[in-house]
């Protein structure tokens, strides 16, 4: 049985989220704002809960911290070598698909190692493989295909990942 | 100026320099695919740098709290990975060709494979 906490806020990170959100969005900390905003962050999580699947929970904030400043850095540094590929002759080019394995299999992760592909420049991630409907079922083996726009060291570039951001996110999920 | 003011100055120029030079990619390169690179990549970086010039004027030059560039980056971050990523998988999804030079260009067929019926 859920305590009446449970049922009023079901989930309450994503409800701090929105009263913070509202009240940035207005830039004010007036009284009618902050009713707006816990009418909002009560009401919105109520009316989706049914909607919502059930995500890997995460704990490790130190860690997540850490992915998030390490990736920041990987955005400024490879932005910088990318201007290079992108200025140069269209003949240099050297673009390619890689499948990169997967050890990840629950949906949040995965979603977040996509978005980290994309948003580090050089790389966009095109599709995960094979696609699955329920995340709760084992389909063996994954893969991410990704986009590399200057491709010379596939096997480098599969072990960076993996690397980089798919270990942090495997420690961060506990999975 | 102060030389805060040289450090706004600088962050709103590097984020000028980068958003161009990410539209100048969406123009110039070869192939639908390698064109995604540049508007994922510009909205990152030089938007980044653009937010936190802003933040910094309007919050130490002005002296007013603002806050709403933390959203503008967050809603930024959001939306343009999952922006990038169904594009391809439609570009893939719709045989849209790569440039010849593409290496491993049959990587494209698996994608074809899960296409919904």
């Amino acid at each position: 049985m859920r305590s009446w906490t449970e049922r009023l806020m079901p989930t309450p990170v994503r409800s701090v989220m929105l009263f913070v959100v509202w009240l940035l969005l207005n830039n004010s900390v007036a009284p009618i704002h902050l009713v707006a905003a816990t009418l909002l962050a009560l009401g919105i999580p109520l009316l989706t809960a049914g909607f919502r699947d059930q995500q890997t929970p995460f704990r490790h904030w130190r860690q997540a911290l850490i992915y998030l400043l390490r990736v920041l850095m990987d955005i400024v540094l490879a932005n910088i070598q990318i201007i290079r590929v992108v200025l140069g002759p269209n003949r240099l080019l050297k673009p390619g698909f890689v499948l990169v394995p997967l050890e990840l299999q629950a949906a949040l992760p995965l979603t977040i190692l996509a978005c980290t592909v994309s948003l580090t420049p050089g790389t966009v991630s095109a599709e995960i493989l094979p696609y699955q409907d329920d995340p709760t079922e084992n389909m063996g083996e994954r893969f991410l295909l990704v986009h590399v726009l200057d491709l010379n060291d596939e096997a480098a570039l599969i072990q960076e990942i993996k690397q980089r951001y798919e270990q942090p996110l495997r420690e961060m999920f506990e999975c | 100026m102060t030389g805060l003011e040289w450090v706004i100055a600088l962050l709103v120029l590097l984020g000028a320099i980068f958003v161009l030079i990410g539209s100048v990619a969406l123009v110039k390169l070869p192939d639908f695919y390698t064109r995604l690179h540049g508007p994922t990549k510009a909205t990152t970086l030089g938007l980044g740098s653009l937010v936190l010039a802003s933040l910094l004027f309007f919050n130490f030059v002005l002296d007013e709290l603002s806050l709403q560039q933390l959203l503008i980056a967050l809603f930024l971050f959001i939306t343009a990975p999952v922006t990038a990523y169904m594009l391809v998988k439609a570009g893939l999804h719709r045989n849209v060709d790569a440039v010849s030079a593409t290496k491993n260009k049959h990587l494209m067929q698996l994608s074809e494979k899960q296409r919904p019926k």
